[in-house]
């Protein structure tokens, strides 16, 4: 039995090297001076998707992303890795969204997609931190949700079994599909890219990327090779209402943002000497820090 | 009508901490609300669970018994929130950003329609004004939380959809009983009102959850390590001091992650908060989402080889050494001069 599987995959700020310029000095991200990277954990979602089709000959991995145009290149990285193909999600009026009006556009166009049998997503994206849109896209196409997953087992009968990493253990549950899971970081890594594949995708434009390149031989490439078309999809073409999606369709608004800024406090040097330790526990004793 | 609740989770009829630090930070809230402070607990055999959860000066508890509601899925408990919350309306939700909060907050805000933000490291109350829209909001929950892996924090607030909802990890509210004889009123939910079969699509075929071992929010001293111990024999050092005197072993998360020491012991915004009396940062460096979970310690010792490592600065002695030159000293030194 073949699956129809979804990737929910987002391009973040690498938030895990952040250096000095990262913040403007209105205490704002300077998101131009942060890389932009595949979200750590919808790696180990792609890879559980992969998995699923390595064991379901002739299952389908399609990438759903929703971002700026330049988000484009997370599913060149997905096609270099394995998928299939994908869709990027972009539009002016989803800027500023917060997880729900995140997870209704990413619902609409999973919508159009067609039919699944599993939506897959990393458990939450490093830069959000928030772990919310996979439950909320799960509600919002009103199919079941399983977090927190290290490793979906199997998938049969119409029933996927998925083992779960929760603070204090593991559980494994039995899930009816279609449903959502988002993924760990403690599942198996991705696999690397494919060279062949990487050769394969590597001219793989969106429409606005293929517009915006006035060079004849690519254009012909592009013409010829059907597959290197990215699907680009706006607010319309998702069927989306204007009044769900971006700001307007956020109920949370952010209030201010300020830069962390640590009170710097005026310590006591030393060298670690065996004197010098034995000073500091003394006074320790005595004020009764310790003992 | 419009009050606070807490959604409280259960492990073997134990209310889990976070849950009661909530409490606590909703009974403070509730007051400056001038509205009630309300409990709702899901699960099965709930008989005597209001004595764990009065004591924190609870007005309401809404229980919700049912043998197929223990342990949690989400979709029966989603009902369970989604249908209570139609009908008594509260104007803020709190939840543990545990696995359990994370999973059903979202499920129930996209239920309601109603803004959630998740992990905040403090609440208030306060007041907004929509510049745009020229409104002005009263008594409004603000919402802070750290984003950008630490490097920012953000105040959020939710104006116009109700409930306000926000997730917290465990820790970072401080739990405290307001009377022990602290008394409310129980309601008793009619299940079959507010779930329906249709719910009941996961099933949990297997379940191994351990009880916490390591109790690090309570230590008054913590000894914590960081990637530059080296080592899990090195950590030996670390537990030999805490047992010395009188201390928890904790960690940063480069620790964790090369196996030094258990998931349970880290510290920071991806861990466990904690504000000790003295707290030991051992090859520690630093960073903001470690700071994020310790900062609050009335006493921090750095010990690091590095003159310069970020920690230091908001350390009150800094040690320049290595942690296996040190420790063995302070160890001695105690060894020989306490009774
Ligand atoms: C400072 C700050 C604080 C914020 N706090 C909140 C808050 O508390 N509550 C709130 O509702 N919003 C908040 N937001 C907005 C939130 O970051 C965005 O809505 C974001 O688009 C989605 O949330 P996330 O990054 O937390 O994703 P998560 O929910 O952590 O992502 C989980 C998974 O969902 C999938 N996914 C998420 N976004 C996309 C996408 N664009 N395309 C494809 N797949 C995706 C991925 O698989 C990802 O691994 C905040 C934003 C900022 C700047
Ligand atoms: C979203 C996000 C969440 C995170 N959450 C957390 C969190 O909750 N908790 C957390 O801790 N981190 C967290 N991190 C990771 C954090 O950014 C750092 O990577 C981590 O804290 C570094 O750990 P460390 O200080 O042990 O290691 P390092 O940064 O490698 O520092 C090691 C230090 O040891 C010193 N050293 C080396 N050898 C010795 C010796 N022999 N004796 C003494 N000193 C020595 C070095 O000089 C150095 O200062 C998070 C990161 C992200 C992006």
């Amino acid at each position: 039995m073949s699956l129809k599987i979804i990737v929910l995959a987002k391009q973040v700020p690498d938030t895990r090297n952040v250096g000095k310029d990262a913040m403007k000095a209105d205490g704002t991200v300077n998101r131009a001076a942060l890389p932009a990277i595949f979200n750590p954990e919808d790696l180990n979602a792609l890879e559980q998707a992969l998995q699923l089709k390595d064991q379901h000959p002739g299952s389908t991995v399609s990438l759903l992303t929703m971002g700026p145009p330049r988000a484009a290149e997370i599913l060149r990285e997905g096609l270099f890795r394995g998928a299939d193909g994908g869709v990027l999600l972009t539009d002016r009026a989803f800027a500023g969204a917060d997880t729900l009006a995140t997870s209704y556009a990413l619902a609409c166009a999973i919508r159009k997609m067609g039919e699944y049998d599993i939506i897959i997503g990393g458990r939450q994206a490093i830069d959000g931190d928030t772990a919310q849109v996979g439950p909320q896209v799960a509600e919002k196409l009103h199919i079941p949700q399983v977090t927190y997953a290290e490793k979906i087992i199997k998938i049969e009968n119409g029933k996927a079994t998925i083992k779960r990493r929760l603070e204090r253990g593991i559980e494994i549950v039995e899930a009816k599909t279609p449903l959502v899971v988002t993924v760990n970081g403690s599942a198996d890594e991705c696999r690397p890219r494919n060279a062949k594949l990487v050769q394969k995708y590597k001219y793989a434009k969106t429409v606005s990327e293929s517009q915006n390149q006035d060079n004849d031989y690519l254009g012909s490439i592009l013409d010829s090779r059907p597959y290197l078309k990215l699907n680009e999809w706006s607010v319309v073409d998702v069927d989306a209402d204007l009044q769900q999606v971006g700001l307007s369709g956020s109920p949370t608004k952010v209030k201010s943002i300020e830069n962390v800024v640590f009170q710097a406090k005026e310590s006591k040097r030393l060298t670690g000497t065996d004197v010098e330790i034995d000073d500091l526990m003394k006074e320790l004793i005595a004020n009764h820090t310790i003992g | 009508m419009n009050n606070l609740i807490v959604y409280c989770e259960i492990e073997d009829g134990i209310i889990a901490d976070v849950s009661l630090e909530l409490l606590t930070k909703g009974r403070t809230l509730a007051n400056k609300l001038n509205c009630k402070l309300e409990a709702l607990v899901i699960g099965h055999k709930l008989d005597d669970i209001e004595k764990q959860i009065f004591p924190y000066g609870a007005d309401t508890i809404y229980l919700a018994d049912d043998k197929r509601l223990y342990p949690y899925t989400s979709m029966p408990h989603t009902s369970v929130l989604v249908n209570l919350f139609k009908e008594i309306k509260p104007q803020i939700c709190l939840m543990g950003a545990t696995s359990i909060g994370r999973d059903l907050g979202p499920r129930v805000s996209s239920s309601l329609h109603s803004g959630l933000t998740a992990d905040c490291t403090s609440l208030e109350i306060g007041s907004h004004e929509d510049k745009k829209e020229r409104k002005n909001y009263e008594n409004l929950l603000y919402q802070i939380r750290p984003a950008f892996g630490g490097n920012i924090v953000a105040t959020i607030v939710n104006p116009e959809c109700r409930p306000q909802m926000a997730t917290v990890r465990e820790g970072v509210m401080k739990k405290e009983i307001v009377s022990p004889s602290y008394k409310g009123e129980i309601i008793k939910l009619d299940i079959s009102k507010y779930i329906s079969d249709t719910d009941f699509v996961v099933e949990v075929i297997e379940r191994q959850i351990e009880k916490s071992k390591v109790n690090i929010k309570g230590a008054p001293i913590i000894v914590a390590g960081g990637y530059g111990v080296g080592s899990k024999e090195n950590f030996k050092l670390l537990y030999d001091l805490a047992a010395t005197i009188g201390g928890e072993v904790g960690a940063s998360r480069a620790a964790v992650d090369a196996g030094f020491a258990e998931h349970e012991r880290q510290i920071g915004q991806t861990g466990v908060t904690v504000r000790p009396k003295l707290y030991i940062a051992c090859g520690i460096s630093g960073q903001i989402q470690h700071i994020a979970g310790m900062q609050d310690s009335s006493m921090i010792i750095a010990i690091n080889n590095d003159p310069n490592a970020p920690i230091n600065t908001i350390a009150d002695y800094v040690i320049t050494g290595t942690v296996e030159d040190i420790l063995p000293k302070m160890i001695k030194y105690y060894k020989k001069n306490s009774k």
